[in-house]
């Protein structure tokens, strides 16, 4: 059986083609103005790359803050169901799912069977997601994917209380100014990141084995940051910008499967 | 044809400037306090004679706290005939007032804030919104202007001087004309939901595409604002008087939004454009007032 699962991500859209319980092909593109294209780009080549032909998929299911403008889609899938089906998919001891993507960041508590038992979501602020690290990397005149590799060299955070990206900006300024070494800015950016996460995490309650996916957990700065935060392990999945995905494809393919019973 | 110049306009850029109280003159036998309010946006000083004000200066906080408290002080002390050195006591307060090299001691800006409402608008002042660069405090105080109560916004930038700074240059329109321009509709929106300055960036942008006017948009933020300071005000508790100080005190969008959540009328403020008392110096009044005191007490009389 094949599926697909479309994650209409406010930053990037993802596509996931699953064939018979295997991720075959994943592919995403920039939203921008219309993410719509992007998603159908997207799904062309998340085919390609699965040898998959469009009429083959026989169901396909959108998530995401933009799931309404998915294309091809037959329904929509929660945020958090899809990250609670996606994590104990990819690791079947996961009892709690931490997705942080561009602008948003959750957790979910799930059962064995990948059903989202309880959530909790960041209120649309900008310091507990991905745009944090983008802005702070602007003004540190970093590359984004510098950042990470960047704090690991630090031995301590420098002090920064930015908990806002406004505010962030001007005291990372400061921070230059004052001539703090760039690593431990960055050390700091992650810190106080993932001290947003884990207190958003602890109102929900910890329940491991705890999976990190979203487009932050690619970034090493953050799962240590986050690690140490939470004083616990955190499994991150390969490519785990996917999930949404993943979990609206794993929907798609139980909902076949139901409906052909 | 010519290339259109590139937008460089400072829309965010408020009213720097300095005033002597006219007519007000000093000798030996006056004792001189100041206080030196260094906000995270702006800079604030005032200096007393025998506690009454003297003269005051407004201006914009540097990178950093020790410049611009030397900055505001060389402005507040131009055209006034006196020396630092006059001055017998200093109170340093706001977010830098650790680092305020002339100051004596150092207050925290929430007692100095009550104590400057109190002496502007009187003792009935019992409510306190101050709205600062990067802080919102909701402040209860008794007759005397000290302080009972009071709350603050976790670090985030909605709501504050420098989130509509941010919202001045994302919208071009000039700081001092947001409040007129988000009362320039002629019905008030719905508030946005999402108040995050750094989402307002593309959000704002949203709603510009989907045919608001800059007018709606701003009046839209404001008023999410205005709810968020309101909720403050009220947990710490609403007892009138109330009044608002701080850099956003100026603006009347704000103000004028806050007082129909709270169904509360604030207490009419000085003309400060007409050599009234700035309600933005309230900190700095407060610290040099607190300054006077701490010197008397000291001399034991």
């Amino acid at each position: 059986m094949i599926t697909a699962g479309i994650d209409m991500g406010i930053q990037t859209v993802k596509v996931v083609i699953l064939k018979d319980g295997v991720a075959a092909g994943k592919a995403k593109a920039f939203s921008g103005f219309e993410p719509t294209k992007a998603a159908e780009q997207a799904f062309a080549q998340a085919l390609q790359l699965a040898n998959v032909k469009k009429e083959e998929v026989s169901m396909v299911l959108a998530t995401g803050s933009g799931m309404d403008m998915a294309p091809y889609s037959a329904g929509n899938v929660s945020m958090m169901g899809a990250d609670a089906k996606a994590g104990v998919f990819l690791f079947p001891s996961a009892r709690t799912v931490i997705d942080v993507g561009a602008e948003e960041a959750r957790a979910v508590k799930c059962d064995e069977r990948g059903i989202m038992q309880d959530f909790v979501v960041n209120e649309r602020c900008a310091a507990g997601a991905g745009t944090f690290i983008e802005a702070m990397a602007r003004a540190l005149e970093v590359k984004l994917e510098d950042m990470g590799p960047l704090s690991l060299k630090a031995e301590r955070a420098s002090p920064i209380n930015a908990t806002c990206v406004i505010f962030g900006e001007s005291d990372v300024v400061s921070l230059i100014h004052r001539q703090e070494s760039k690593p431990e800015i960055a050390r700091a950016v992650f810190d106080s990141m993932a001290d947003r996460i884990s207190s958003m995490v602890h109102r929900l309650g910890i329940n491991p084995d705890v999976v990190l996916v979203g487009g932050v957990a690619k970034d090493v700065g953050f799962i240590e940051s986050l690690k140490r935060k939470l004083g616990i392990s955190v499994l991150v999945p390969e490519d785990p910008e996917y999930a949404g995905a993943l979990g609206a494809a794993l929907t798609a393919a139980s909902r076949k499967k139901g409906a052909s019973k | 044809m010519t290339e259109k110049p590139a937008d460089t306009k400072e829309y965010w850029r408020w009213q720097e400037y300095h005033r002597v109280v006219p007519g007000k003159t000093w000798s030996d036998k006056n004792l001189i306090t100041a206080g030196v309010d260094v906000g995270s946006v702006g800079s604030k000083a005032v200096i007393m004679i025998d506690g009454e004000v003297y003269a005051w200066a407004v201006t914009r906080t540097g990178s950093n706290s020790p410049d611009s408290a030397i900055k505001v002080m060389g402005m507040v002390l131009d055209g006034t005939g006196l020396q630092q050195s006059d001055i017998k006591y200093t109170v340093g307060t706001g977010y830098g007032r650790v680092n305020v090299p002339m100051a004596n001691k150092a207050i925290t800006e929430i007692a100095c804030h009550a104590k400057g409402a109190n002496y502007i608008w009187g003792s009935s002042v019992r409510t306190i919104l101050d709205v600062g660069g990067q802080d919102i405090k909701a402040i209860h105080c008794d007759e005397t202007g000290r302080v009972t109560s009071f709350l603050m916004n976790d670090k985030c930038a909605a709501g504050t001087g420098r989130g509509m700074e941010v919202f001045a240059d994302l919208l071009k329109i000039p700081i001092e004309d947001m409040g007129k321009v988000s009362l320039s509709i002629e019905e008030e929106p719905e508030p946005v939901s999402c108040t995050c300055v750094a989402f307002a960036k593309t959000e704002a942008i949203g709603l510009l595409r989907k045919g608001w006017t800059r007018e709606k948009v701003i009046a839209a933020y404001t008023r999410a604002m205005a709810i968020r300071m309101a909720n403050l005000v009220n947990r710490v508790g609403l007892e009138k008087e109330f009044v608002v100080t701080g850099g956003q005190s100026k603006n009347m969008g704000i103000v004028n939004r806050v007082e129909n959540v709270l169904s509360v009328k604030t207490l009419p403020s000085p003309n400060w454009r007409e050599g009234g008392l700035d309600p933005m110096i309230a900190g700095a009044l407060g610290a040099a007032l607190l300054a006077r005191a701490l010197y008397l007490k000291a001399q034991g009389s």
